[in-house]
């Protein structure tokens, strides 16, 4: 097996928030304890909702932003501490796709120069070589090229978020985070942007990392996806297992959210209570205050990772071994 | 809360430090009150005797050192010119300068706040038009010439109303009139701008579609949020409230505060610019420290120090 | 006689038009969905309707309540209907609430409008619908400010807020949308209990088929400030037989659907002022012919309770769910 392109351990970012004059900083663990890793030509979903600190995690591995703890290798080398040289030629190897492109986006610039500016912040080929670049990532992404001089605001949703995945790709990296970039497009459009990802992957051979709250999307495309609550990854394992026979309690109840036509409210897995508060985090495991199966251990103890086989993991006290539940029973 | 205000309280006392030092250096950089105060004929002895008996000879940070012990302990000093304490001379002037500024202000409010709601509920219409119209000729026009053109109608060519002193409850008019013009003119706009704001946002749709009747939904709903900007600027106004008639004073010859500093600056009579400046920061810091604490009672989102989950 | 009966419904922005002839009728205790992407008018729709718009909107057509035309009918008349017998509550729920009143107010504002209580009795129903749209420790709550609840928290505020008056119809626009998956199963869940207790019809207004699909048995879907196709939600389900209406199906991914390659819609939505000549959908369509790009389908019924605006429509999918008079026959469950 190969080593992972990216992997991630134990990462932890604890923010301080002072809120108003009087009040101490609170400490915010926005991610507690994430380990993941990804494979060449692969890729990982997210799954999460807010205060999941999913996005966060996205950014961390990125090392667009420094982990109070834990440590991120790509390619078998440390991430670089920010703003390092070594720290910037690394951007060229991995991009960041966010949710918004209008504000991703310089509003001055036509989109031939942003698709552009990295080739030239980066020092790629030379200047010819890089307008014609420019053009072939534009018919990449499906632009045309008389659009090239045009502004993002000239552009529809759907073209913008296209002109921002061609400038992450313009130098040719291998990994992609992508943070909600469908969210803010209308649904035929959202299938437009997926179906450019999937196709980037299977010519480029680029990783993904696909961040988001909408788990349709996010199945159609990953291989493998976390599931994440309150800074963890409560789940992990390939997407047909992980949707198909949740095992998590939250993945349950996430699964059972998704409306699927024909299937009455009655049969789904309603959860009680708000989405997380990062700054009020409960003891032991964080989801037991609105788990239907919680035992006395949840609220003491966190659980542990929990292998179900070589390619699943679960962190939930119901599947250690310790407590008689036949396992097999379970992952059937 | 205490804490709160112990702050507040903190940064207001630092401004004003600050503007007691600006104008002191300031002041001293520009001209010798020695020389300007005898005359430019006076013998070298007599501006040497002077110097030594204001402590102009002193060098310049003991100069402040003493000057900073001085308001401490509440002396403000003693004008070059008439040799009477200075906070005597400043208290003298207020009442009258307070004759020009409270009406002025009650006009402003009276009349800019209800032209600029009215303006904003009735949006794009003639009165709209009109009203806006008005008000960009009202504040883009300085006071001085406001005043003269008031003067020109009503003075020399009607005869109506006297044109300087302050002999008469008449003799106010021209000056109130002048300053609330332009006031009144900055607070319809900016009341105006206010309230389109507010009634753009989505809880006011949500108090219609509630089927609130609509001047319920003005009251209620749109002018608790519209107060908010509108209390800002309203306070920056107050903070004025001594300051804000030199040129009006100066041109109708109001014995005013706002007058005592021109000539006092004229004069370099440094003990009482410094005097007046101080009085002026000191006004506008606690208007703006009374702006704060209303803050907090007509939004209540500013109370709150940890939000829900 | 419908509880709404909106007919030839036009909306013009500054001399474009977005909505460009609705006829849409509502019956008492019905469950309609609204469903169209961004700039389909579906909002637009009912904002039309209760006369929410901003003045700079032009309005015409007739929506009838009790035999009355709420267009350009005098304010009263409308605040008259307005919460009382059709209420609306909206998306951004955390917006919607104003920030500077406390929660409980804004409830009892309703209800001392709408049912004449006022004082205790007014708080004390308050309290009855927060309890009842299931916010833990109603009393305390009342007094709290809209930033001092979720966003999931605030809708419930909302739809307590539009139950005040007993509203015979519920509109509700993209409620679920900027809310949590978990949260949006709870709102969903909300909105249907509520209904099979209190009778009230609804009109829920969305660009997810699949929440649509959980609450309303009807769906019209809209496109280019037309609707373009209305059927149950059985059959529209099984069986779309407009373009677009299809397209969106492919366009979807499911949950099961592994990762199958998703067949997207070509084009984006057109812009309101340049809509192409015939058919609003005709650039985009795959079997769009000359007739479809010269001249604009009308909505024209063709089955019970079936109605699509197309000049080649796709054709039926044989039912399972063959509905009373049907000239379908039932087919055989393999």
């Amino acid at each position: 097996m190969n080593a992972p392109l990216i992997a991630a351990h134990d990462l932890v970012k604890t923010y301080t928030s002072k809120r108003g004059f009087f009040a101490k900083p609170t400490a915010v663990r926005a991610v507690d304890g994430i380990s993941l890793s990804v494979d060449k030509e692969m890729t990982l979903g997210i799954v999460g909702e807010s205060g999941s600190g999913k996005s966060t995690t996205g950014r961390l591995v990125l090392g667009l932003e420094p982990a109070t703890s834990g440590s991120v290798t790509f390619d078998r080398t440390p991430m670089p501490g920010q703003k390092t040289p070594e720290w910037r030629a690394a951007r060229k190897r991995m991009q960041l796709v966010y949710q918004d492109p209008l504000s991703a986006l310089d509003r001055r610039l036509t989109i031939a120069a942003q698709i552009r500016e990295p080739l030239d912040i980066h020092r790629v080929g030379t200047a010819s070589e890089r307008a014609d670049r420019a053009r072939e990532l534009m018919e990449a992404v499906g632009l045309r090229s008389d659009q090239a001089g045009r502004y993002p605001h000239e552009l529809s949703g759907g073209q913008r978020q296209r002109v921002v995945i061609a400038r992450a790709i313009a130098c040719g990296p291998e990994l992609l985070v992508c943070d909600e970039p469908v969210s803010a497009l209308d649904v035929s459009i959202q299938a437009q942007v997926v179906n450019l990802l999937r196709d980037l992957q299977e010519r480029t051979g680029i990783a993904m990392i696909f961040i988001s709250h909408d788990l349709k999307v996010v199945r159609n495309v990953s291989d493998r996806i976390a599931v994440m609550y309150l800074g963890r990854i409560v789940e992990e394992g390939p997407s047909e297992e992980v949707f198909g026979n949740p095992l998590h309690p939250y993945t349950q109840a996430l699964v059972s959210s998704v409306p699927v036509p024909g299937v009455r409210l009655r049969d789904r897995i309603i959860l009680e209570g708000e989405p997380p508060n990062p700054a009020a985090r409960p003891s032991g495991c964080p989801f037991h205050p609105r788990c239907r199966f919680a035992m006395a251990r949840c609220e003491d103890q966190a659980p542990a990772h929990v292998s179900v086989d070589d390619r699943r993991k679960v962190a939930c006290h119901l599947l250690d071994v310790a407590v008689p539940f036949s396992i097999s029973r379970q992952s059937a | 809360m205490l804490r709160f205000l112990g702050l507040r309280l903190g940064r207001a006392l630092l401004t004003v430090l600050l503007v007691a030092t600006f104008a002191f250096f300031v002041l001293r950089l520009s001209g010798d009150p020695a020389m300007i105060m005898l005359g430019p004929d006076a013998p070298m002895e007599a501006i040497v005797a002077f110097r030594k008996a204001w402590g102009l000879d002193e060098p310049i940070w003991m100069q402040y050192l003493s000057y900073l012990g001085a308001i401490l302990r509440g002396d403000l000093g003693i004008s070059m010119r008439d040799g009477r304490s200075v906070v005597t001379l400043v208290a003298e002037r207020i009442p009258a300068t307070l004759e020009l500024t409270i009406p002025t202000l009650l006009l402003k409010l009276a009349i800019g706040i209800p032209a600029g709601i009215y303006a904003a509920l009735h949006r794009d219409s003639i009165i709209d038009r009109m009203v806006m119209f008005t008000a960009i000729i009202g504040f883009t026009m300085p006071s001085f010439v406001i005043g003269l053109i008031l003067v020109l109608i009503f003075s020399v060519t009607l005869g109506w109303l006297p044109s300087g002193g302050q002999d008469t409850w008449m003799h106010a008019i021209l000056p109130i009139a002048t300053m609330s013009i332009g006031g009144a003119a900055v607070l319809a706009r900016f009341s105006r701008s206010a309230m389109i704001e507010v009634l753009g946002q989505p809880y006011i749709r949500t108090a219609s579609a509630k089927g609130v009747p609509w001047p319920r939904v003005v009251r209620g709903h749109a002018l608790p949020n519209g107060a908010i900007p509108i209390v800002t600027i309203v306070g920056f106004m107050v903070g004025t409230l001594v300051a804000g008639a030199v040129i009006v004073e100066s041109l109708f010859s109001w014995p005013g505060v706002g007058r005592l500093l021109i000539v006092s600056v004229a004069n370099r009579d440094l003990a009482v610019v410094q005097a007046i400046l101080l009085l002026i920061a000191a006004t506008m810091v606690s208007a703006n420290l009374i702006v704060d604490l209303l803050y907090g009672f007509l939004d209540p989102r500013l109370r709150e120090t940890h939000k829900a989950a | 006689m419908s509880l709404v009966n909106i007919r030839d419904l036009k909306v013009a922005f500054d001399g474009v038009q977005v909505l460009h002839g609705i006829d849409l009728n509502i019956e008492k205790g019905e469950a309609v969905g609204l469903v169209g992407e961004s700039g389909c008018g579906k909002s637009v729709t009912w904002l039309a309707a209760l006369g929410l718009l901003p003045k700079k909107a032009t309005v015409s057509g007739e929506v009838l309540v009790d035999g009355q035309n709420l267009v350009g009918a005098p304010r009263r008349e409308l605040e008259s209907i307005r919460g009382r017998r059709i209420a609306m509550i909206f998306q951004d729920s955390s917006s919607s609430l104003n920030p500077v009143l406390r929660v409980g107010r804004q409830i009892e504002e309703a209800i001392r409008l709408h049912r004449g209580l006022g004082g205790r009795a007014a708080r004390a129903e308050a309290r009855r619908l927060l309890d009842l749209v299931g916010i833990p420790d109603a009393e305390r709550r009342l007094d709290n400010y809209p930033h001092e609840f979720s966003g999931g928290q605030n809708q419930r505020v909302m739809i307590a807020m539009a139950l005040a008056g007993n509203p015979d119809l519920l509109v509700a626009d993209e409620p679920t949308t900027a809310l949590d998956a978990t949260i949006q199963a709870q709102i969903l869940d909300l909105l249907a209990m509520l209904r099979a207790e209190t009778g009230m019809g609804v009109v829920f207004i969305s660009h997810d088929l699949g929440a649509v699909s959980q609450i309303c048995e009807r769906v019209c879907v809209m496109y280019a400030g037309r609707i373009v196709e209305t059927s149950s939600t059985e059959r529209l389900f099984e069986s779309p037989r407009h373009p677009y209406t299809r397209g969106l199906f492919d366009a979807i991914p499911t949950l099961d659907g592994g990762r199958t390659r998703l067949v997207p819609i070509e084009g984006t939505v057109p812009d309101p002022a340049r809509l192409p000549r015939g058919c609003g959908f005709s650039p985009r369509c795959g079997r769009a012919s000359e007739a479809c790009r010269s001249r604009i389908p009308a909505l024209t019924m063709t089955d019970i309770d079936r109605s699509v605006a197309c000049f080649d429509p796709i054709p039926p999918v044989l039912s399972r769910f063959a509905p009373a008079g049907s000239p379908y026959p039932m087919l055989e469950v393999a």
